[in-house]
């Protein structure tokens, strides 16, 4: 079973009492009263209004406003319309959302819930990587619990209203995190993202009004709406409101989940929660948000977990995965991981992204062996720069972004490879 | 060919869906459960359930890694070599088990007991080294403790 964080906040404080995972001990600890608040006490647009107020920031990687996306829901329309929860987990060094649905699963469908409510939609489907069988079976038992107990099905809590929620399953396909490749998907066809616009919105799952919502974004919902949305509006900074669920791996004494304010500073998380990196090392470069955020340096960890701050440094909080790497790192055996990783999962529909991925790949392996030529450096830039926004969806952005920052901040690395025809990193991790 | 538990399965699965066509991965996890791969005659059988042409069944089994359309060993054993894995030593532990496994250039053991393979990310970055053995977790591994997990297995 997965470790619950060091340190928790509301979400996670009760992760580790077995009995919150149950429906009973979930109400015990006040569990969908916020729901019935919503159901019963406010309208619809009342809770979107409410969400928006809050400034939930989506935390599947994006993060657009929640509240905004469900006000573009259609309202008058006799077209059924969806909600989907994005619980596809794939991007690398992420693993939030697999304990907010292993500990929490209530708590995120009382989310759903209460968007379902706000949105007006008559079902989601609750979309988990294949892989996640485990946190799979812990879902349905509490979809199972919620329905026996009619906080889902017809006539919801005695008002009437009706919603169901469905568990489909993955299996095994990065892309399908994408929101469009995800409906695809759950249409039983290839995971191909679909062109944008229609969006979601107007033509989503089954080609109904939907919108799309990661796992820990619904989460927070039930909270904001026992609360308020100032108390959310306390917490964090003042565009990135709230807490998160940071995820450290790598070169640390104490990976695993924190739950803190976004805003915390990167070097407070890695050096006093996490407790800094082991057999006296120090830091080389760190991941902040997922393997598609660019690397920052070791001098440029003093920034708040927030994307106004990451973006003054060309990066961004995505997933909250933080990867920390130590000085024995080599960063082009880095670029060989990471390359490798987008090459295997484009989907193949764009060329500069199937076509680009590749070669970044190649070019990066054709370094790590010594075989590079110092003008690779600029072809790779040059590759990297043209798959930026021109293709159906943002995996080729994703895909060049980690590049970009390696170029950017370890150039010394990949130049010592050529120039010296070989691996100077010899204490480096395996390839 | 398709058991009728399986199909009473999919049928339950299709009813909770507004098209057909979208109960297709869940049938195709039911029936992979049962017969351990989607062979050409599956294909046929999935293709007159969902009205589609097989070979669309078998384009959709092709795109997603956990769909096989081969006879597979007995378990599958995946180790991540992802990023935050391979920080901590992934790569070192496969090599280790690929040997300890003696398996063939394929990843399977002489016996069709196992099947070792790697990767990508499992969401579990942070109990690194660690692997899947089919649909379990075994986390924070050293050799030997990777080397009891196999074991175990029939
Ligand atoms: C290549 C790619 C992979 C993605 N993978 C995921 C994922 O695994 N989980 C997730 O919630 N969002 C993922 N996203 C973001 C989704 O497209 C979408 O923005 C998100 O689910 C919306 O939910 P939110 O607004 O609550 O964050 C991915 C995006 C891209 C471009
Ligand atoms: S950018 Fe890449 S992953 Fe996205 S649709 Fe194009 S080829 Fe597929
Ligand atoms: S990198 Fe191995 S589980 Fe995430």
């Amino acid at each position: 079973m997965l470790k619950v964080p060091y340190v928790t906040g509301y979400l996670t404080e009760r992760f580790a009492d077995d009995d919150f995972a149950t429906l009973e001990g979930y109400e015990r600890a006040g569990g969908y009263r916020a729901a019935r608040k919503a159901l019963t006490e406010m309208a619809p647009a009342d809770v979107i209004e409410l969400v928006k107020g809050s400034g939930l920031q989506g935390r599947g990687g994006a993060g657009f406003s929640a509240g905004l996306k469900w006000s573009f829901m259609p309202t008058d329309t006799d077209q059924p319309k969806y909600l989907v929860c994005n619980a596809d987990e794939s991007e690398p060094g992420s693993f939030k959302d697999r304990i907010l649905l292993e500990r929490g699963a209530h708590q995120m469908l009382e989310g759903i819930l209460i968007a379902a409510w706000a949105t007006g939609a008559e079902k989601t489907f609750i979309y988990i990587r294949g892989e996640y069988a485990h946190p799979a079976r812990e879902l349905q038992r509490c979809v199972d619990e919620a329905y026996a107990k009619r906080y889902l099905g017809e006539n919801v809590m005695g008002t009437g209203f009706r919603h169901d929620v469905v568990v489909t399953r993955g299996a095994g396909a990065y892309i399908c995190g994408e929101e469009t490749g995800l409906l695809e998907s759950l249409e039983g066809k290839k995971g191909q993202p679909r062109k944008k616009p229609p969006f979601p919105a107007q033509y989503g799952a089954f080609g109904m009004p939907t919108t799309v919502n990661n796992v820990e974004t619904f989460s927070h919902v039930p909270h904001i709406v026992e609360r308020g949305a100032d108390w959310f509006r306390g917490i964090g900074t003042e565009k990135s409101p709230g807490n998160t669920v940071f995820g450290v791996s790598g070169h640390v004494e104490r990976p695993g989940l924190y739950e803190l304010p976004l805003g915390t500073r990167l070097d407070e998380i890695i050096f006093e929660h996490a407790g800094g990196v082991p057999n006296g090392r120090k830091v080389k470069g760190v991941i902040p948000g997922g393997m598609s955020m660019p690397i920052l340096p070791a001098g440029q960890l003093d920034v708040p977990m927030a994307n106004e701050a990451l973006r003054e440094r060309k990066t961004m909080l995505g997933t909250g995965g933080i990867m920390v790497m130590d000085d024995t790192t080599c960063m082009v055996r880095v670029a060989c991981v990471i390359t490798y990783f987008f090459r295997d999962e484009s989907c193949g529909q764009c060329t500069q992204c199937r076509e680009g991925t590749g070669w970044l790949n190649k070019i990066v392996n054709r370094i790590e062996r010594g075989a590079g030529e110092p003008e690779d450096l600029a072809i790779l830039v040059d590759i990297a720069g043209k798959m930026e926004g021109q293709t159906i969806c943002a995996f080729a952005d994703a895909a060049a972004w980690p590049v970009q920052g390696l170029m950017r901040h370890f150039r010394a690395d990949f130049e010592a490879h050529i120039e010296h025809k070989k691996c100077p990193f010899s204490e480096s991790f395996a390839l | 060919m398709i058991s009728e538990q399986a199909r009473a399965r999919i049928d339950e699965a299709i009813s909770k869906l507004p098209a057909r066509r979208g109960a297709l991965l869940p049938a195709l996890h039911i029936v992979q459960e049962e017969l351990g791969h989607i062979s050409p005659e599956t294909a046929r059988e999935l293709g007159e359930l969902f009205e589609i042409h097989p070979v669309e069944v078998m384009e959709v089994v092709s795109f997603y890694n956990m769909f096989y359309a081969e006879p597979q060993s007995r378990h599958h054993v995946y180790v991540c070599t992802n990023l935050p894995c391979s920080l901590r030593g992934a790569r070192v532990l496969y090599e280790q088990l690929e040997a300890h496994l003696e398996v063939d250039e394929n990843g399977n053991t002489a016996d069709g007991r196992i099947h070792l393979g790697h990767e990508e990310c499992l969401g579990a970055c942070a109990y690194a080294p660690m692997m899947r053995v089919d649909d379990r977790y075994c986390e924070d591994l050293d050799l030997d403790k990777a080397k009891r997990a196999l074991e175990e297995l029939e």
